[in-house]
């Protein structure tokens, strides 16, 4: 996960739609409207084949004609992988990961936040410099000595090894700012006269009024640590202990080529974050125009 | 939990005093704010620099030693690198995902932005649209590339049997480099388009219509607007998406990972999963791998280096 601070134009308001109004208008519409179908259809084929194959009977599977709905419905695929595997202990395992991993960071970084937007102190814009630039820094340079680290601390294969480094993460605080900067002064001082601590100021009226913004930052981090691989993959050992998405790879290792499986598996995996999109649509792509994550 | 608990506690201590205080305010205020700014600072500071600069700097120490992953660390100096220069899979590798980065960045970037002039103009259904173009990127990476596996597959894959279906023959996405790395290419360009869109939208939406306006009372036809109100107006978006991409491509793991495993041969290893090979691998040479993250190191800094001064100069313009 990676965040840039600045991507032009992120908080460009909506503007009003120009409408084309030459007389070749009816004919360009249509072919807007085609080539947004063949690029919808496009994008939500391997989505549509990864259900269907989900649910097709292994016979439809291995047959060599091109068919593009089963024949029939099945669940064979869903009872073998649950039969076979932990598939409820990796649930619960990405479940458990994700929560105190978002928890962790989004109440660290909007603690941040706070300090950078409204507490001075000196060294503020250098430390806020150094945390940003952690942001851009690829986790893939430091696996190893990460992976010596969780070892040297005796948490290699626990869930702490998989939290903490994964919880060690600065996005957020930029956005965190920016929001926390909007709020005016006037309403800070105030509570301060009435004599409210730094903690209490931030607990009780920055908190209330950051709900848009806590929401940003839950979602997306609720999304990149449960699509999490190539960390959960280092540091943990023992099967009871994947996740879902090294599950999911494992599944594969095991079971060679079974797509029934592993598309059953794949779908499960993928529903909770495409069900929180499709819910939260707004929040997600405000996150995604406004930190430049991916 | 703790760290908060205890600042809690901190906090409620001090504020006794302050209400006597702080309509002194002055000096003692100052230091007080000073004080829980930092104290505000601490988890952050403290997850930040146990499990990423410690391991930074770490990195960089066994980028100069022997590593067998037992805990037997020997100083090599610079052997490391030495080894890199001559060592044909890193540079296949290093090949590999400079290719890899100069066919995606470009074409994910060209589709998003059609993408995003199409959901930028009056279309029936555009919400939907846009929620299916953006869908892919919150697919993870693992689940994404099994759909691949599954459609590339050469033997069986529907993208193989699309391909019969209209007469030609099919790809051999496992058994040829070429397939293979086609296939890890589409792919990502599945999983990319949405964000590119989400941020040209952003862009094209600060657009004036008015520009548009004057332009169509000028004659400017469709390309001509394109060309010379589109194209340079979504200039910031263009550069940042650019140096977004790059840095993304550099880092690819995940997919080629699951999809090929860097192969057939090293036909798709890129420097992480060459990398991840060598820290992880039976080798088990952490201190090589390190050497390979510096290296990426380097490159992605350079371009983190020209998007920063880059903004910099914009906001120094604006």
């Amino acid at each position: 996960m990676a965040v840039i601070p600045s991507a032009p134009a992120a908080a460009a308001p909506i503007a009003p739609v120009y409408e084309q109004r030459t007389p070749t208008g009816g004919r360009l519409k249509w072919l807007r409207l085609a080539a947004a179908l063949v690029l919808a259809v496009v994008l939500v084929f391997p989505l549509y084949w990864m259900v269907v194959v989900a649910f097709s009977p292994r016979d439809e599977l291995l047959t060599t004609q091109l068919r593009l709905w089963p024949g029939h419905f099945t669940l064979e695929h869903f009872d073998r992988v649950f039969t076979s595997f932990p598939v409820a202990t990796w649930f619960g395992n990405s479940l458990a990961v994700t929560v105190v991993v978002t928890l962790i960071t989004v109440v660290v970084n909007l603690m941040a936040g706070y300090a950078f937007a409204h507490l001075r102190f000196p060294g503020n814009s250098v430390v806020f410099l150094l945390l940003l630039s952690t942001l851009m820094l690829p986790v893939q340079v430091i696996m190893v000595s990460q992976f010596q680290l969780i070892t040297d601390i005796n948490i290699y294969g626990t869930y702490w090894g998989v939290i903490l480094p994964t919880a060690a993460s600065a996005f957020g605080v930029f956005l965190a700012r920016q929001f926390i900067l909007g709020i005016p002064r006037e309403v800070i001082e105030a509570a301060r006269v009435d004599g409210a601590g730094s903690w209490r100021v931030f607990s009780r009226i920055i908190l209330p009024l950051c709900k848009p913004l806590i929401a940003v930052l839950v979602l997306l981090t609720v999304m990149s640590t449960w699509n999490d691989f190539s960390w959960p993959l280092i540091a943990l050992q023992s099967n009871s202990l994947y996740t879902l998405p090294v599950g999911l790879l494992y599944l594969q290792d095991q079971t060679g080529s079974d797509f029934g499986a592993i598309m059953a598996l794949a779908l499960l995996t993928v529903l909770p974050v495409v069900l929180l999109f499709l819910f939260f649509q707004r929040y997600f792509v405000q996150g995604f125009t406004r930190s430049g994550i991916k | 939990m703790t760290l908060t608990d205890s600042l809690q506690q901190r906090s409620q201590a001090d504020r006794p005093v302050k209400r006597v205080k702080a309509p002194s305010g002055g000096r003692n205020r100052r230091v007080r704010e000073a004080a829980s700014g930092y104290a505000f600072l601490l988890p952050s500071l403290v997850l930040l620099g146990l499990f990423l600069f410690l391991p930074l700097v770490w990195a960089l120490f066994l980028s100069f030693q022997k590593t067998d992953g037992f805990g037997t660390n020997t100083w090599v100096g610079l052997a490391n690198y030495r080894r890199l220069l001559s060592d044909p899979v890193f540079w296949r590798s290093t090949v590999n995902t400079a290719l890899f980065t100069v066919i995606v960045v470009p074409v994910s970037m060209a589709l998003g932005l059609g993408a995003a002039v199409l959901m930028n103009t009056v279309l029936p259904a555009r919400g939907l649209f846009r929620t299916v173009i953006v869908l892919p990127m919150v697919i993870s990476g693992v689940a994404t590339a099994l759909i691949g596996v599954l459609v590339f597959d050469q033997n069986n894959g529907i993208a193989n049997k699309f391909l019969g279906a209209v007469g030609l023959d099919g790809v051999p996405w496992q058994s040829t480099g070429f397939g293979a790395f086609t296939s890890v290419v589409l792919v990502t360009l599945w999983w990319r388009i949405g964000f590119n869109m989400i941020i040209y939208l952003a862009g094209l939406q600060g657009i004036s219509p008015d520009l548009y306006e004057s332009a169509k009372l000028e004659g400017a036809g469709g390309w001509q607007q394109f060309r010379y109100i589109t194209w340079p107006m979504v200039g910031p978006s263009t550069f940042f998406l650019m140096i977004m991409n790059v840095i993304y491509s550099f880092q690819v793991f995940d997919l080629v990972f699951v999809l090929t495993k860097g192969g057939p041969g090293n036909s798709t290893s890129v420097l992480v999963t060459y990398a991840y090979d060598n820290g992880f691998g039976d080798a088990r040479d952490q201190g090589y791998a390190a050497a390979i993250g510096m290296f990426l190191l380097v490159v992605t800094s350079v371009f983190t280096v020209i998007q920063w001064r880059a903004s910099r100069t914009r906001d120094l313009v604006d």
